[in-house]
């Protein structure tokens, strides 16, 4: 690809990309003003209880007093130079929190990412080189009870069995209290504790992942240059790999790109259940405590992300398969 | 129809999946029936296991009947999952029939619009909503049917520009019907099969949506639910294993047998795809 036509596209996918975020901004502003009851005190993550003068001086700060076009002016521009506010219930800036527990959700969510596309790419291939075998049956079942299940219950289910019957994996957190560890060890905490939720929040995009290498494998096995590949007396294996895993991987990728995005939304779940400390994990606080300022915060956090994690995906698939039109 | 029927039941696993529905489905209209006694009251004393004191499945924490509580869930998880499918589908065939049949600008406009709601991470968009709204029956049914409707958009849309040329379509314009007329006469009829695969499918994830809001503590507060009970048993897992691995069970096998199902209308409807699938 010539660098200006590059340069082209993803000038016009950020441009895109920023049209999507400021219509999450103004979703945000509108959700706030719908929720019943004073937009300051949603603001102020309190119902009712506050002190008067308190919510006097956040109405005049968040220009609530002022017209409707005006306050959206005012609580864009604040989005815009990355005030999200200040939560209330922790007396911190939402940007200061965001920020400390974003490293937290990006291994977590990684580590799934990576588990549930190896996997499922893995058992995919194997499933449709065994169609109507039985392995083919086990792995389409699999991918149908990973389907039926829910993420959180999975979770607890996993430490039922590896944590209080076992004993193998620690349960809760991100790293042993009071273990006064070093170097190594710290990684290799850090590990044990990330293997269940990673596995939690893999499983189901696995059995996608895995349905979809099967389905995009047998359609592509199907095709003219795969008969000529093998007419021509091309090893199996290497047909298997060079011809029909390659083609077959492009949807794959795709979807998983546009899906990485979704994984953030499953990671309040099992943040929660594995008490993990991402942002999702603050999301639920925020939940308990009605702190909605913060979950707005939360909110906005992940939809950029999910954008973000679009943009890279268009890019790398434009780069991959050279038959991409990067200027349409 | 029969054929249709006849389809159907040559799927072992649409079968299986209908009869597990229709259990869920006489659990949820029996349960004030099977356990009189409101499903918040204290029925036995606190964590007596499964199978003791007469408890079926075991009580929780407060002495509950953790049966009954499934009992009575499954009819909040069934009407979330129905009524708020019915919703997504109302808005996802208006939008995108009209995105199908006027194309040029209005389908632009609404693609975009549709596009933006599949960006938003769904679930915690879903949070939110549910969370700014105080939760309660109507506000989660709400929540995930705002969250649902853009891929019923997308597949009504497509059914919507392949349908539009056709002649029987032309015909109509030509005989002087009315737009409204000819959209829900004439074209939609024949755009419903994937719209009811798609349905199927959706009620399931709506139950796994609803489970999960009610999990995190954003049930209605008056109602019994799988999520509500499997978030009341996940402190306690070490002491009383069965209050959450019971309702998990319940969500599992209702989720899988609308799975089932939806997969089994899908192969009955289009008897091809079935086939070269095999």
């Amino acid at each position: 690809m010539e660098p200006a036509a590059l340069a082209r596209f993803v000038f016009g996918r950020i441009a895109k990309a920023a049209l999507v975020v400021l219509a999450i901004v103004v979703l945000n502003f509108v959700l706030i003003r719908l929720a019943p009851g004073d937009p300051a005190s949603v603001i102020a993550g309190q119902s009712g209880a506050a002190d008067p003068q308190f919510m006097e001086q956040l109405r005049r700060q968040f220009g609530l007093d002022r017209p409707l076009p005006e306050q959206l002016w005012i609580y864009v521009s604040r989005i815009v130079m990355l005030d999200l506010g200040v939560s209330h219930r922790q007396q911190r800036a939402v940007v200061d929190l965001l920020a400390e527990r974003l490293p937290a959700t990006l291994l977590l969510t990684g580590a799934a990412f990576v588990f549930a596309i190896s996997m499922g790419i893995l058992l995919g291939t194997l499933a449709a080189r065994r169609v109507g075998t039985l392995a083919d049956t086990l792995i389409t079942i699999l991918a149908l009870a990973c389907y039926a299940t829910p993420l959180f219950w999975v979770g607890l289910m996993l430490v039922l069995l590896f944590s209080v019957l076992l004993d193998w994996l620690p349960a809760f957190g991100m790293t042993s209290v009071g273990a006064n560890l070093t170097g190594f060890a710290v990684i290799v905490d850090i590990g044990r504790h990330l293997v269940l939720p990673a596995l939690t929040l893999g499983l189901f995009y696995l059995a996608i992942y895995a349905r979809l290498t099967r389905a995009s494998m047998l359609e592509v096995a199907d095709q003219d240059f795969v008969k000529t590949a093998r007419a021509k007396g091309v090893p199996e294996g290497r047909i298997l790999r060079a011809h029909v895993l390659r083609n077959a991987l492009l949807p794959v990728i795709t979807f998983a790109g546009i899906q990485a995005g979704q994984l953030i939304g499953g990671s309040i779940l099992v943040e929660t259940v594995f008490a993990w400390p991402g942002i999702g994990r603050l999301a639920f606080d925020a939940l308990l405590a009605r702190d909605y300022n913060l979950l707005l915060g939360v909110f906005f956090c992940t939809s950029v992300m999910v954008v973000a994690f679009n943009i890279v995906t268009d890019l790398l698939y434009a780069l991959i398969d050279p038959r991409i039109e990067v200027a349409s | 129809m029969r054929d249709f029927a006849r389809r159907f039941a040559r799927n072992v696993g649409a079968v299986f999946g209908l009869v597990l529905l229709l259990a869920v489905l006489a659990l949820a209209l029996l349960a004030p029936v099977l356990f009189p006694v409101d499903p918040w009251q204290m029925a036995g004393v606190p964590f007596a296991p499964p199978l003791e004191d007469g408890f079926l499945l075991g009580t929780d924490s407060l002495g509950r009947d953790v049966a009954a509580g499934i009992a009575h869930g499954a009819h909040i998880s069934l009407l979330v999952g129905l009524v708020s499918t019915v919703a997504a589908i109302a808005i996802g065939v208006t939008l995108g029939a009209v995105a199908g049949y006027a194309g040029g600008r209005i389908d632009d406009a609404i693609m975009r619009f549709t596009e933006f709601f599949q960006t938003i991470p769904s679930f915690v968009f879903a949070i939110v909503l549910v969370a700014i709204f105080t939760p309660s029956i109507s506000s989660i049914i709400a929540a995930i049917a705002i969250v649902s409707w853009p891929p019923v958009t997308r597949v009504v849309r497509g059914e919507f520009l392949s349908l539009r040329s056709r002649e029987f379509v032309q015909a109509a314009i030509v005989l002087g019907q009315s737009t409204p007329r000819i959209i829900f006469g004439q074209i939609l009829p024949n755009a419903l099969s994937p719209i009811i695969v798609l349905g199927s499918l959706m009620v399931a994830s709506a139950i796994l949506l609803e489970s999960a809001l009610s999990f995190l503590g954003l049930g209605d507060p008056n109602v019994m639910s799988w999520g509500f009970m499997i978030g009341a048993g996940r402190s306690v897992i070490r002491l009383a294993w069965w209050m959450s691995v019971f309702p998990g069970v319940a969500i599992f096998l209702t989720v899988l047998a609308l799975n089932l199902v939806g997969e089994g209308l899908s192969d009955a409807l289009n008897p091809r795809l079935a086939r070269r699938r095999g």
